[in-house]
């Protein structure tokens, strides 16, 4: 990430790309976003104001947009993965669906075990199942030729109704109507973070943060020790970079893109950690409800990178948490903005992307050209 | 005669649940076939589906809505060309993006507009499509086999129906039998050979987009003033996606994608039908399983286990002139 700020002269340092820009497009969805809830005819500057409040003002909201963003970060860290060996993985909401599968049925049936140990169990069993989901489309992509984005496309289909049947005719709980499994036992809950400030007497209003987002955060770690600092990442680097020169390097793309979009689905895989284990506590239907595309979002806006997917989940959690307070507060501005805002995030960080790139490049070229390099961080 | 009723039933619930699929995926074709991946047809698709329930209501008149359905389909596939053809921006994104988009669009502006939790109000008589009833339908509808076939297939849909299917043929011949249709399939097989030429790339991506719009205008249209009643949340429900499958099944030809999208409207006939019946021999089959099989045909096809589809060469690849 931090490059020096002075390299050749006319080269742009990384930093503007990484920094700048994302800034730059997300103020721009922000004032696109304005203009709409001026045409609905509210006052865009106060629901911002609402949203901000919504989203950090007390501890249950923190709590909450935490929350949302541990899912994100969950997704988002598969997506980047498949995306550094250069795979588009749209496939996370299937994946994460399917993910969720494995930790319900590994709180389902380890009883009344110790919530660490199942939580054990339940990684293995969400990062393999989701893995499974993004092992075939990886297979079928590295020995068949199938191209990673209508497979994975059709693997979300596949899990929805997949885990449809499954609910409504095999883990449904007897004797009840809607299509949900039994509730996890009292041992196999994950700690909600409420929970466990009140051993120390601290009271907060009830919000479904959890243990899972330690996991998160361990999992933002692992990523990068495994992309930027092992000899697998460097390969799965080199192979989206330049499939032709990795084979000459004698790395075999069709073994990374296996591994890494099996990796990617496991990770997806994880969000139902937070969801089902952490908050639900039973699997219930459609529970990733479009967190999986959000994930596409949080790491373009992320920049692929474990760190930018952190501060972006915790931004597209903000949103989640504060769209619901702004449908609270001014019920004209319903929850559906938020998605809106979601989908123009996405629009000008990734489509869009080439509309500011030039001109900041050659408002840089002009500031450093004038001055001496110390004084760029006013561009 | 019980059994052949029970069969016209599900082949015209194919014909209808196909409209939106064979209108959407030749959209797809068009816009694929000059080069730009189209993921947003979901999005598009959605769009017109609100704006035209919208104005319908407001209007009176479902010609309004499907005109409004149309434009804002196009305004949708200009900012699809302005991110990918001119600004060479990632094209699955940007279809992405545009169907994240319209989920909430939608919904957000019905609420503001008619307050009525994301969906538009219910439209009823003058305010939708009505169904065509074919001259001599009535009269020929007691003659066996052939009347039935008649009155119940062919006759009794409304307009967009059969404009969809008249879309396939007039596809067809556009692209094979026309300068334009070869111009365009040149495009995304080769653009700098069509740049040599001297015809613009990006000029024939944006017209291409342009029909593209007008399809998906005419599909959203289907869906909430024909088929529906009113616009509702998500109700497109992937049918977007399925269209893109179907195109791929089809190997980006308006006959065969026609084909694949038939096929797939049949799996989802027959999944509403056969829910709580029993089948012979095999016993009582989950309808999620017939829900899952246009999903698993494409993924073999993609997978070159039934055929192989190859798509046209240049799609997704952004065109820059050689410096």
């Amino acid at each position: 990430m931090a490059s020096p700020a002075s390299s050749k002269p006319g080269e742009i340092p990384g930093w503007i790309y990484n920094v700048i820009l994302p800034i730059l497009n997300l103020l721009a969805a922000l004032v696109v976003s304005g203009i709409l809830i001026l045409l609905i005819g509210e006052n865009p500057i106060n629901a911002l104001w609402v949203l901000i409040q919504g989203a950090f003002g007390y501890a249950d909201n923190i709590g909450y947009t935490l929350y949302y963003a541990t899912s994100l970060i969950f997704v988002g860290l598969g997506f980047a993965v498949a995306a550094h060996g250069g795979k588009f993985n749209i496939g996370g909401e299937g994946q994460g669906y399917i993910g969720g599968l494995g930790i319900g049925l590994a709180c389902l049936y380890m009883g009344s075990t110790p919530w660490p140990i199942v939580m054990l169990v339940a990684i293995v069993g969400g990062a393999v199942c989701g893995g499974v989901w993004g092992l075939v489309p990886g297979y079928l992509a590295a020995k068949r030729g199938a191209h990673t984005v209508i497979t994975t496309i059709m693997f979300n289909f596949i899990a929805s109704a997949l885990m449809t049947y499954l609910l409504v005719d095999v883990l449904i709980r007897p004797g009840q109507q809607n299509p949900e499994s039994e509730t996890f036992a009292v041992t196999s809950q994950l700690p909600q973070v409420r929970d466990i400030l009140l051993n120390f007497g601290i009271n907060i209003p009830p919000n479904p943060l959890n243990v899972s987002f330690v996991i998160a955060l361990l999992c933002c770690v692992a990523v990068y020790y495994y992309i930027w600092r092992t000899r697998w990442g460097y390969e799965l680097r080199a192979v989206g970079q330049n499939e032709k020169a990795a084979v000459y390097a004698g790395i075999s793309p069709t073994m990374i893109t296996i591994i890494s979009m099996t990796i990617s689905g496991a990770l997806c895989g994880l969000m139902g950690l937070n969801v089902l284990m952490g908050d639900q506590h039973r699997i219930v239907l459609n529970f990733t409800a479009g967190l999986g595309f959000v994930g596409i979002a949080v790491a373009l806006m992320g920049r692929n990178h474990p760190f930018g997917i952190l501060l972006a989940s915790l931004l597209f959690g903000a949103l989640y948490q504060g769209g619901s307070q702004l449908s609270f507060d001014i019920p004209v501005l319903n929850r559906d903005l938020v998605v809106v805002i979601q989908g123009l995030v996405i629009l000008f960080t990734g489509a869009l992307e080439n509309q500011f790139k030039p001109y900041l490049e050659w408002t840089y070229r002009r500031l450093t050209r004038q001055s001496v390099p110390q004084s760029t961080k006013e561009a | 005669m019980d059994n052949l009723n029970d069969i016209v039933t599900i082949l015209a619930s194919t014909v209808r649940l196909g409209t939106p699929l064979i209108l959407c995926a030749i959209a797809g074709l068009f816009s694929e076939r000059s080069g730009v991946v189209d993921m947003g047809l979901e999005g598009k698709m959605l769009g017109g589906a609100f704006l035209a329930a919208s104005v319908a209501y407001l209007t009176g008149s479902p010609w309004l809505g499907l005109l409004a359905a149309i434009g804002f389909s196009i305004a949708i596939s200009m900012l699809h060309g302005y991110a990918c053809v001119t600004l060479n921006g990632d094209q699955v994104v940007t279809g992405v993006a545009i169907n994240i988009m319209i989920a909430g669009f939608g919904p957000t502006f019905a609420f503001s507009w008619f307050n009525l939790g994301g969906r538009t109000p219910n439209l009823s008589g003058g305010q939708r499509f009505k169904d065509i009833t074919l001259p001599l339908a009535d009269t020929l509808k007691d003659v066996p086999v052939i009347g039935t076939i008649y009155d119940g297939l062919i006759s009794g849909h409304n307009i967009l129906v059969y404009v969809a299917f008249a879309v396939v043929p007039l596809s067809w011949w556009v692209l094979y039998k026309t300068r334009f249709g070869l111009r365009l399939r040149a495009v995304g097989e080769n653009p700098s050979a069509v740049d040599v030429a001297g015809i613009s790339v990006r000029g024939m991506r944006y017209q291409a987009l342009v029909i593209n719009g007008v399809l998906c205008g005419i599909a959203g249209a289907y869906l909430s003033t024909a088929h529906g009643a009113g616009f509702i949340r998500d109700m497109s429900a992937g049918k977007g996606y399925l269209a893109l499958a179907a195109l791929i099944f089809g190997k980006w030809k308006p006959g065969p994608t026609l084909a694949a999208c038939l096929l797939f409207a049949f799996a989802d006939a027959v999944q509403v039908r056969i829910q709580g019946v029993p089948l012979p021999f095999i016993g009582m089959v989950p309808s999620s399983f017939v829900q899952m099989i246009p999903y698993v045909l494409t993924v073999l096809v993609l997978a070159g286990f039934v055929g192989k589809s190859v798509g046209p060469k240049a799609a997704g690849i952004p065109y820059v002139k050689e410096r």
